[in-house]
């Protein structure tokens, strides 16, 4: 009993009721929709009845996961301006999605990714691959969940280890999913969006309205040219920094001329470390001509990742089937579009408030680090208005909680979809019945939860956002050019798809491996003596800082090579292109009306007829 | 997938049909991505080209961050907006040209 209490005692009552109803509702919402998920067809597609609200809004809370929530605000601190790239490219890659990918992909009806690209080309060798990738893509973005709730978790109850919070929400997110399916978790996921949304508005507007507002809290920035004003002349009163107060920063802060301008420290990491293993007499000229080249061929790379990722998350594609048809999945789509945009307003604003005002935290790392400024923030205004900061800071906890819960919930789905329905129902037991399908769910989801659970315990040491990117980066290399490539262009055959998907894809999570390893051989907890063995690895980028920056982003010749591989290999077996293609191609492109429509996947085929 | 009409003689079936489909949707795609690529790609060069100038004070931001941070969001949304309009127009037009 003791032992309770001395737990309990470090909790903020305010922090622990909000994260706590927010648990609790998800819980209570899951078991609800629960029994109206009844069919097969429930479970994978929620019957394809979602209107185009409702998707919008469980497709944004399913997007919107820790790295959104919380890791953009803490990169944004801790790299400035080059970090901007992450939340506008994160809802700008959706574009991509619409203009390209959503409508053809939702007309061809199928359940999930894998079961598209075996009806595409007739092969059920196909589905085997794009299976495989549906779980790498699937494992590498919920690391980063995990550690979300890792760290949230201990944050809300200082002394309890990492691995709980992990462990406790891979629980009961597991159980969620289970127990509900594709239409269990909608409802969840659609008010889990709006939940994120005023977690992350109510607290920004407060602070802002306290500490000054964002243009001027950028404004006492120095950006290029400019020097300090005199410590006694404060600035005009009409400028938009006055009145804004700064705590000094630590030395592990990045200057502010680097901090606001472009080509900053996450961009030029790599040529930083390459110049400090130089004699010191030849650092100046090789940053000056190698610098800025080097981190623009980063932030470009950076860009076609996120942008191409977004376009190829398997998460994500599988939600576009749960709309009625193909006018549906687009209108869906651009109203994503606006919900995430207005969303990824905020988090930068967390970011740079941070640095100003909490720059002790530059000095931690990990979850003590950055990565918690959205959490820590809002106690700021305890000073003043005092339980106001705990409430605030109570209501960031429960959007957080919000934004890993919906994402590996969303997550969880995708990857049992494709155990269940393309390895059980497809491939090893073709003739099951539905009510066995639904089973083989229910397994196959308690089975994913577990391995997501015990990765996320060997990730403490990475940053949230980073290991996002690099799901991003794998996705944007296997995924995206393979339905790009196969709904535009009809000489496609299914050797030149896998090739160009394996090959990319394998290339983009190798170079991400390799830079987890160098990354994780330095950490200073146990991880560092786990991955010690490849501390050489960082000794040969210091070398090659711009090997370093292509394996850490891998997009900017992943993708390239993807698609050269699959128009050269789908050339040269042009014999092999499926022999009803243009029926396949007018299924993919005819609108509705022309009752052309014919599901790929049939609910009565699986036995389940309503 | 077999074809829910077995009569493949018909205008829906026809080679030209798909291909002036697939051809308006996807030049109307192509636009749209360029007009995105441009300004999204562009970014990048004028910061690394025009430097002094993308640091010009906007209202306390910098004029780079006010591009990337604030503005980028509603210039996609007017691209997909208008995407939208125009993708259903092209549907609705192809409906019609097949039933007249």
């Amino acid at each position: 009993m003791n032992l309770t209490l001395a737990f309990f005692g470090g909790v903020d009552p305010w922090i622990f009721t909000f994260s706590f109803i927010t648990v609790a509702v998800t819980l209570w919402m899951g078991f609800r929709s629960a029994k109206t998920s009844k069919t097969a067809s429930d479970f994978f597609v929620a019957g394809r009845s979602v209107s185009v609200g409702w998707n919008a809004s469980a497709i944004s809370g399913e997007y919107l996961s820790a790295a959104s929530f919380m890791g953009v605000a803490g990169m944004v601190m801790s790299s400035g301006y080059d970090a901007l790239w992450y939340p506008v490219c994160y809802a700008c890659g959706y574009l991509f999605l619409l203009l390209f990918i959503a409508g053809p992909l939702r007309r061809f009806g199928a359940y999930t990714i894998p079961d598209f690209a075996e009806g595409r080309f007739d092969s059920p060798m196909f589905r085997k691959i794009a299976v495989c990738f549906v779980l790498f893509i699937g494992f590498f973005y919920t690391m980063p969940q995990m550690k979300g709730a890792g760290v949230t978790l201990a944050y809300i109850f200082p002394g309890l280890p990492y691995w709980v919070g992990v462990v406790l929400v891979g629980a009961v997110i597991t159980l969620n999913v289970a127990l509900g399916g594709m239409k269990g978790i909608t409802l969840v996921q659609a008010v889990q969006y709006w939940i994120k949304l005023f977690a992350i508005t109510v607290p920004v507007f407060v602070l802002m309205a306290v500490v000054g507002f964002y243009n001027g809290q950028i404004g006492a920035n120095l950006a290029l040219g400019e020097t300090a004003p005199a410590a006694t002349a404060a600035p005009a009163s009409g400028h938009p920094s006055a009145g804004i107060e700064r705590k000094p920063l630590v030395a592990k802060a990045p200057v502010d001329t680097a901090w606001i301008a472009p080509f900053g420290p996450l961009t030029t990491k790599a040529v930083n470390a390459a110049a400090a293993a130089l004699p010191a007499e030849q650092r100046a000229p090789f940053l000056a001509e190698h610098q800025k080249p080097y981190s623009l061929v980063y932030t470009y790379s950076l860009i076609i990742a996120l942008v191409c990722g977004t376009a190829g998350l398997p998460h994500i594609l599988v939600r576009f089937y749960t709309n009625p048809d193909g006018v549906a999945a687009k209108k869906t789509t651009m109203w994503v579009m606006i919900l995430i945009g207005v969303f990824y307003v905020f988090p930068p604003v967390f970011g740079v408030i941070g640095r100003n005002l909490m720059p002790e935290l530059y000095s931690g790392v990990g979850a003590k680090g950055t990565d918690k400024v959205v959490l820590e923030l809002p106690t700021l205004i305890s000073a003043k208005y005092g339980v106001v900061g705990s409430i605030l800071s109570g209501i960031t906890c429960a959007g957080a909680f919000a934004a890993f819960m919906s994402t590996f919930s969303g997550l969880l789905v995708s990857m049992t979809g494709a155990l269940a329905h393309d390895v059980y129902g497809r491939m090893l037991r073709p003739k099951s019945s539905s009510a066995e399908r639904m089973v083989a769910f229910k397994i196959s989801a308690i089975l994913i939860g577990g391995v997501a659970v015990t990765l996320g315990c060997f990730v403490e040491p990475l940053e949230i956002n980073f290991m996002v990117g690099q799901a991003f980066a794998i996705a944007a290399a296997s995924y995206f050019p393979l339905l790009f490539m196969s709904v535009w262009w009809r000489g496609m055959t299914m050797k030149g798809a896998a090739t160009g998907m394996l090959t990319g894809g394998l290339c983009a999570l190798g170079a991400a491996a390799l830079t987890n390893l160098g990354t994780l051989a330095l950490d200073k907890g146990p991880m560092g003596k786990i991955f010690a063995s490849f501390a050489p690895l960082n000794n040969f980028w210091a070398e090659h800082p711009l090997l370093r920056i292509l394996c850490e982003q891998p997009a900017i010749w992943s993708v390239p090579l993807a698609i050269t591989l699959m128009i050269v290999v789908s050339k040269a077996t042009s014999s092999q292109v499926p022999a009803d293609i243009r029926m396949k191609m007018l299924v993919l492109h005819a609108p509705e009306k022309l009752g052309l429509k014919q599901e790929y996947i049939q609910d009565h085929q699986a036995g389940a007829g309503h | 997938m077999s074809s829910p009409t077995p009569n493949h003689d018909d205008v829906v079936h026809s080679e030209p049909f798909l291909r002036s489909l697939m051809r308006r949707q996807l030049a109307l795609s192509i636009a749209c991505a360029a007009t995105f690529l441009v300004a999204l790609l562009g970014l990048p060069l004028l910061n690394y080209f025009a430097p002094a100038f993308m640091a010009t004070r906007v209202a306390g931001f910098t004029l780079s961050w006010l591009i990337l941070g604030v503005l980028f969001f509603p210039f996609v949304w007017i691209i997909s907006y208008v995407f939208i309009k125009r993708s259903l127009r092209l549907e609705e037009a192809e409906v019609q040209q097949l039933r007249r």
